[in-house]
């Protein structure tokens, strides 16, 4: 601990008070974790290595006469010079200065956070998965495409969209297909179309996709329940109008009442509808995007299918789309034939759907890579997604079942409500007032608003004062269209018990900031590093490891 | 109850009666119409003990025939490299796996300084000063990098070469689409981009054309020359403009964007983008300590030069000091970015592939500074003793003559599926079928040989042994292609 922190601390009794260690367990930084950040490229020395190069064992040739001099490299890249042990310390220690999942509570709003059961590592790392090269003939890797035909099967159902992709890397790539499909239906029916609506709430990656895909963004507002302006909607829609691109529940965390109405505007000028699926953690088996109108899904499965973030990636954003987009998607699609019945490529008809997971697959049944789709959009990256996903997020689906996906729902949505009443009580309801409607779904958006002006802290400092206590904060300034935005997604892994120690933290911190709001303002105090200097970082970027 | 919830019967009482509902469905019927309701359950099967779904998993991998169950020579894009068993273990650690993007920075050093140090590391590799913390992939990578060079000069036209991955010009082609660009192919002259062709191509685009993009190694493992492209692209724009010719865009006055597909894993002995004249390198990492998986998760390398910084897609990571003055890492220059700039941002991407750029920066720590140059070396060879065993078999013979690293492609005169299905027989996957993947006429009869450390010299003995047995079983294609000839003219 610097000198500087005692300093701060001993200055204030107030905060040993408000902050004792068993609050912190998680966050407080050890000694060591203060250490002053070295990199990889500032430790070991010259001549260490941590690798044993396999002797050679074909004769030996003289470089230059296998790659001319002029191609060759002429000083070695400055990698690190370092033992295994080294290696080890070094990740293993600067390890512990991320907080992570598994050491607590992460309500991080619209990234649904929760558990990574770790039977999906395992069953992943199987060699049959993880050593199963891409261009493997389909007919040697059968047990991977019936993994990822039932996976599609699962994701059909859920989504009430017959037809699935797999193939994108991410929900903004998952955006990014379903604005190219969308593009390709118009064309394919003669008409040039340049706009795509969305509401103010959406993600920003739904604006950044329509521009790189070559729409025009045209905004649409919201109304006073936090759902899309229907009026705005009616004098916006019209024939120059591709698409509208929906989250629902929306970044509000409220569900549109009005969806019907709003899918047969749309449809009614011709456009189609899309669905970002960043939040069907709150409605898997109770609606269903395809019965709503949509006609094209993005799913996100490491958000609701439990893929592990990885400090930021991978994701995988599978799509789902109706019969009318069906024809664009991208190639190849996995298809599964049988001697008796031929299914329409990709396609999941209802009722067919995996049946008998835990089987082995009949005889008769093959599965297969289909190219064959003359009006595909073609590919949007290589080989056939990320199916280290799909495994995980495949023995999820298989682990909870049509019930379980279910429950997860109903719990993720029962939590947040639940969380949602605990913020209500006296002392902090008038500070952080829930920004529109009265329920919600699986997560919630708070104001900071008034606790900006009556207890002179704002969102910000909220947040940095939860790490002190031990939690990741919730989403901040998200949506843009609330003042001092905090947006709660608890999930449905978490205990009664986390939610109400969450809850009396941040009723603690606004007593304590009704007391003496600098104490959040300094916050954090007990983390490996305190607040940081972004806009110097921006001003002057230094991006790598200066090197001698 | 599932095993991952928690909420107790008596737990449901409490909560319900905090919130002052009367039951879970009153919560959901307040909130969503009926109509939009399902009204039924999911058509999903029942939930499995956790036993039963690894049982499952299990066996769905055994009917998968992996790298682990034949002598495989594939790659075309990803390779069947050794992965240290320090890289599992820190891949699975709660603390690099379970966190989300750092949007916290004080709490995400650990990720941060990762991120950091892959930059350092990529950029060291490339010789290129910037590097983002990865994107999705390879083939994505370039379209990203073409939708760069778009908002760098606002040209029209991506001049391609055939040299690059067919996954890479697919993917490059769709993404045009949208951004507004046309793909104009350059094809292959004895197994490199045909020189002539590429500076035509460039200069026939005029002011329009934004990118210039080739592969090193290109898709048929030969060595291109890649400041001799470079070189050319800015020569021939040069020359566009010089002639008054379309040339009007200010921005594209010093040419095109000139972006190399790379395979970092032969940068250790392969003259590196940056000391080419290249703009921008992009290509797939997976090589470097990330497994198969069938072909994803894996990682996309993106560094460029500095002036294209402001426009990069991704998550960059920055150094800076916290209120104590103690050194921190933050995501940095997050105005290029969709969740600030919205509309306006140089990439919609969000999710980038922090866990396997973990994997790839901690590879390169492991093969460090002279490892990666005696990999290469040795792949080198390697690759030098199979190209020359396998094409001394009779009806084998080298599709080019370029210099290869690590991957080569031949000509077989025979059927290369029947072929292959021959040697699938001994438990040999001697490489892709090029026809099959590219679907060129010129390719018919090629095959692609991948080498990795972990094939050697008894290994690609074993290949020339059983590849030849297969080539000499075959039908000669002169032979296949008299009896389709047959085969018509009875019809």
């Amino acid at each position: 601990m610097s000198p500087i922190d005692e300093a701060h601390l001993h200055a204030d009794p107030g905060i040993e008070a408000h902050h004792p260690q068993a609050h912190s367990a998680s966050a407080g930084a050890t000694p060591l974790q203060r250490d002053v950040a070295r990199t990889i490229f500032q430790k070991g020395a010259p001549g260490r290595r941590a690798f044993t190069c396999p002797p050679l064992d074909v004769p030996r040739v003289d470089v230059s006469e296998l790659l001319p001099e002029r191609f060759r490299r002429r000083e070695p890249p400055r990698l690190p010079e370092v033992s295994e042990p080294e290696i080890v310390r070094h990740y293993v220690g600067i390890s512990k200065r991320n907080f992570d999942l598994d050491s607590g509570f992460y309500p991080l709003g619209s990234c649904t956070m929760k558990h990574n059961p770790r039977l999906h590592e395992r069953a992943a790392a199987l060699p049959g998965h993880a050593r199963l090269h891409p261009l493997q003939d389909p007919e040697r890797a059968q047990g991977a495409l019936e993994l990822m035909w039932r996976l599609q099967g699962a994701l059909s159902e859920l989504s009430g969209l017959a037809h699935v992709s797999l193939q994108p890397s991410a929900g903004s790539h998952g955006e990014l297909a379903g604005v190219l499909l969308t593009r390709a239906y118009h064309e394919d029916r003669g008409e040039a179309r340049h706009k795509v609506l969305t509401p103010d709430t959406a993600h920003g990656t739904n604006p950044a996709t329509v521009t790189m895909a070559g729409f025009e963004v045209v905004k649409l507002a919201t109304n006073a329940d936090g759902g899309i302006d229907i009026e705005d909607l009616r004098a916006k829609a019209d024939t120059d109008v591709a698409c509208l691109m929906l989250t629902n529940p929306n970044t509000l965390g409220l569900f549109d009442p009005n969806i019907a109405e709003i899918a047969e505007i749309v449809h009614g000028v011709g456009a189609t509808l899309y669905y970002d699926g960043a939040n069907l953690n709150a409605v898997m088996g109770l609606s269903r995007p395809g019965d709503m109108g949509f006609d094209i899904v993005h799913f996100n499965l490491h958000k609701s299918f439990t893929q592990p973030h990885g400090g930021g990636g991978p994701g995988s954003g599978p799509i789902a789309v109706s019969d009318r987009v069906a024809p664009y998607l991208p190639v190849p699609v996995v298809v599964r034939r049988t001697d008796t019945d031929i299914p329409p490529s990709g396609a999941h008809p209802e009722g067919h759907i995996l049946k008998g997971a835990g089987r082995q697959a009949g005889e008769d049944e093959t599965y297969d890579l289909d190219y064959d789709r003359p009006k595909s959009i073609g590919r949007l990256r290589g080989f056939h997604g990320n199916y280290g996903c799909f495994v995980r997020s495949y023995a999820y689906i298989c682990s909870l079942g049509g019930d379980g996906l279910k429950d997860a729902s109903e719990a993720a949505v029962l939590n947040a409500n639940y969380l949602l009443a605990r913020l209500r009580r006296h002392g902090v309801a008038e500070y952080l007032p829930l920004a529109y409607g009265e329920l919600c779904m699986h997560e919630f958006v708070l104001s900071g608003g008034p606790m900006k002006r009556d207890l002179q802290i704002k969102t910000l400092d909220l947040a940095k004062r939860l790490l002190d206590f031990g939690f990741h904060p919730p989403t901040v300034y998200f949506p843009l269209l609330v003042e001092e935005a905090l947006m709660v997604e608890p999930t449905e892994t978490e205990t009664k018990e986390t939610l109400d120690a969450f809850a009396d933290a941040i009723a603690a911190i606004l007593e304590e900031a009704a007391q003496d709001p600098e104490i959040a303002r300094g916050a954090p105090y007990s983390t490996p590093v305190r607040r940081l200097d972004e806009v110097a970082a921006a001003k002057t970027p230094v991006i790598r490891q200066a090197l001698g | 109850l599932s095993r991952y919830t928690a909420i107790t019967p008596e737990d449901l009482d409490a909560m319900l009666a905090a919130i002052g509902v009367g039951s879970l469905r009153e919560i959901f019927e307040r909130q969503i119409p009926e109509s939009v309701r399902l009204g039924r359950e999911l058509d999903l099967p029942d939930g499995l003990p956790e036993q039963d779904v690894f049982e499952h998993l299990r066996a769905l991998a055994a009917r998968n025939t992996s790298a682990e169950d034949e002598l495989s020579f594939l790659g075309a894009g990803m390779y069947d490299h050794y992965v240290p068993a320090l890289i599992d273990m820190l891949m699975e650690r709660s603390e690099f796996l379970t966190p989300y993007t750092p949007y916290q920075p004080e709490i995400s050093q650990g990720g941060l300084q990762v991120m950091f140090e892959y930059q350092t590391a990529i950029s060291e590799l490339t010789a290129l000063p910037v590097s983002n913390a990865s994107v999705y992939e390879g083939p994505s990578a370039v379209a990203a990098a073409a939708y760069l060079a778009k908002l760098h000069n606002g040209g029209r036209v991506i001049v391609a070469s055939a040299g690059l991955h067919p996954h890479t010009l697919q993917t490059l082609r769709t993404n045009a689409h949208g951004f507004g660009m046309e793909v104009v192919e350059v094809p292959l002259r004895d197994g490199v981009t045909d020189p002539d062709a590429w500076a035509h191509a460039i200069a026939a685009g005029g002011g329009e054309t934004s990118a210039a993009i080739f592969a090193q190694p290109n898709f048929y493992g030969a060595v291109e020359d890649a400041a001799a492209l470079s070189e050319a692209a800015k020569a021939a724009a040069g020359e566009s403009a010089g002639a008054g010719g379309a040339g009007s865009g200010a921005g594209r006055a010093g040419g095109p964007v000139v972006i190399a597909q790379v395979d970092p894993i032969t940068l250790g002995i392969l003259s590196p983008p940056g000391e080419c004249g290249v703009d921008v390198a992009v290509g797939e990492g997976q090589a470097l300590g990330n497994r198969l998986d069938f072909g994803g998760p894996s990682f996309g390398v993106f560094a460029a030069r500095e002036e294209y910084l402001r426009r990069m897609p991704g998550r960059i990571a920055g150094e800076t000091v916290d209120v104590d003055g103690r050194r921190g890492f933050v995501l940095t220059l997050q105005t290029r970015e969709q969740h600030i700039r919205r509309e306006k941002a140089t990439s919609n991407i969000c999710t980038s592939q922090a866990l396997n750029a973990l994997a790839g920066v901690v590879y390169l720590s492991w093969l460090g500074r002279r490892g990666i140059v005696e990999l290469g070396e040795l792949l080198l060879a390697r690759s030098h003793y199979a190209r020359e065993r396998l094409t001394a078999i009779a009806g084998v013979e080298k599709l080019h003559e370029q210099p290869v690293i690590r991957e080569f492609a031949l000509r077989l005169d025979a059927d290369v599926a029947a072929v292959r299905r021959r040697c699938a027989e001994h438990g040999v996957n001697p490489g892709v079928d090029l026809h099959a993947l590219t679907g060129r006429e010129e390719d018919r009869g090629g095959l692609l040989v991948a080498i990795t450390e972990r094939r050697t010299r008894a290994d690609i003995d074993r290949l020339a042994e059983v590849l030849g047995a297969a080539v000499a079983a075959a039908p000669s294609l002169e032979v296949e292609a008299q009896a389709e000839r047959g085969a018509a003219v009875t019809a």
